[in-house]
């Protein structure tokens, strides 16, 4: 019975392709140094936490991943297109690749329906009625299908940041980004925000997520990644990673972030 | 001194006309106002540093010479330089346009610096194009932003269209001059002209407040 359910397993995993494949990646601010050698590969439907220290370069790694920033150095690879100066090519992965923002970053002056389908309809060039029916069903999975007609202003910090997840799963994409989603959130908000993660990472979404919430972490990532000084200093399975901590900076800060 | 209000009120018909045309002057002037405003403004942000130091200057040609001069310019030069016949209207409203164009540019500045970076990040990551975020994202919110300074911009168009009676628009304030060298009636002619004046210049911040209120709703 398990060699059967492993057997069914192994194939699936034999397709699994490399979906972010970063090497050797090196990027300055001016003379300063924020990333230093970062290698890091992301198969699909591979959920990936990276926590740290703040000013570790965290943020700034996955900024690099759809062009929010640049890098110098080193090669960096969404779904087998290369990023490069490339306009063309930094297109197609920003319409490959989602991201939620700290801030949420709605458009204020469009509604909840419009912030879905602004983009659908002038990037993929959806026809308004495809986009409408995609948005719809992407406001009923993060669970505000009744405030479409509302504006960003009249919704609480966690119903914003679920729009904006609904705003980027609207472009269907294969990737998702989660640049401290809940950092902002009053502390009773964190916890709608984080099921409608885990609910997407259940269905198989491949997610990058940096994050201090270690529950999340546990629970969700199949891999955390634990970043210091601009360096990846350590990266394993998340049992090992809380329970086992190899290196000293990380056992510092789990023990600072776990105490309380 | 007495006035004859009576008197000049039912020979006031060509100071309505003159009222109508002060409108229609100052509503193309007001839009053309935006339209090289915003223009400007999109210049200031371009990549090519004669494009930007091109604003620059302009702006500060602008403000720095007389409205009338301008107007006059327009008027005198525009013909002969570009070849095409203009009639003074043409004129005038591209002389108040071009100048309400370097007023507005500035406001369109200061709104621009209250957008927070994330606008253009979250646009960004969503893959829209340069021009997309600029007109669907940015500039609806920068308008949002500055509607009150916007609107006593335009009271200013409304208050320099007089100028426009010296090069023959027949606007209210010459509609006003060539009643009362008719009627003899200089001041209550003039006090007529300065209360529908009024009444433009309040309506339109009326209706900017209106505007005002009604954006509030969308802004965080």
């Amino acid at each position: 019975m398990e060699t059967g359910q492993d057997i069914a397993v192994e194939p699936a995993r034999a397709e699994d392709k490399t979906m972010v494949d970063i090497r050797g990646m090196n990027k300055w601010y001016g003379t300063f140094q924020v990333l230093t050698d970062i290698n890091l590969s992301v198969r699909s439907g591979e959920k990936i936490v990276i926590c740290g220290p703040s000013g570790s370069g965290k943020s700034t790694l996955i900024r690099c991943i759809n062009r929010l920033e640049e890098h110098q150095e080193g090669d960096i690879i969404v779904d087998g297109i290369p990023l490069t100066e490339d306009v063309k090519n930094i297109d197609q992965i920003r319409s490959e690749v989602g991201m939620c923002f700290q801030q949420f970053n709605l458009f204020p002056h469009l509604t909840v329906m419009e912030n879905c389908l602004l983009a659908p309809m002038s990037v993929r060039r959806t026809s308004r009625a495809e986009a409408k029916r995609l948005a719809q069903r992407y406001l009923e999975k993060v669970q505000i299908p009744d405030q479409a007609d509302k504006y960003p202003s009249q919704l609480s910090g966690g119903q914003q940041q679920r729009v904006a997840i609904a705003r980027a799963l609207c472009m269907q994409p294969r990737i998702m980004l989660f640049d401290e989603p809940t950092s902002a959130l009053d502390p009773e908000m964190i916890g709608e925000v984080l099921d409608t993660m885990a609910e997407l990472a259940r269905e198989g979404m491949t997610m990058i997520c940096v994050t201090h919430e270690m529950g999340f972490a546990r629970k969700v990532a199949d891999r955390v990644v634990f970043m210091d000084q601009g360096r990846i200093v350590e990266e394993g399975d998340p049992v090992s990673f809380f329970n086992h901590p190899q290196n000293e900076r990380t056992k510092k800060f789990l023990k600072q972030i776990l105490q309380h | 001194m007495d006035l004859q209000f009576i008197e000049i009120i039912p020979k006031t018909g060509p100071l309505f006309w003159g009222a109508l045309y002060t409108i229609f002057v100052g509503l193309l002037a007001c839009g053309l106002g935006i339209a090289v405003g915003t223009a400007l403004l999109l210049m200031r942000n371009s990549r090519f540093w004669l494009v930007r130091k091109f604003v620059g200057i302009y702006g500060s040609f602008i403000r720095g010479t007389p409205a009338l001069v301008q107007i006059l310019v327009f008027y005198y030069a525009l013909a002969p330089l570009s070849g095409i016949n203009v009639g003074p209207l043409t004129a005038g409203v591209m002389a108040v346009g071009f100048n309400s164009g370097a007023y507005v540019a500035e406001i369109l500045r200061g709104g621009l610096t209250r957008i927070p970076k994330g606008q253009w990040e979250a646009a960004e990551a969503l893959g829209l194009a340069r021009h997309k975020i600029w007109f669907k994202i940015i500039l609806p919110q920068v308008f949002n932003s500055v509607i009150p300074l916007l609107v006593n911009e335009f009271t200013m168009v409304i208050k320099i269209t007089p100028l426009l009676s010296t090069i023959t628009v027949v606007e209210l304030t010459r509609a006003s001059q060539m009643l009362y060298n008719e009627t003899f009636r200089p001041v209550e002619v003039l006090l007529l002209a300065a209360l529908i004046y009024f009444v433009i210049c309040f309506s339109v911040s009326q209706y900017g407040e209106y505007l005002q209120r009604r954006s509030m709703k969308y802004r965080l």
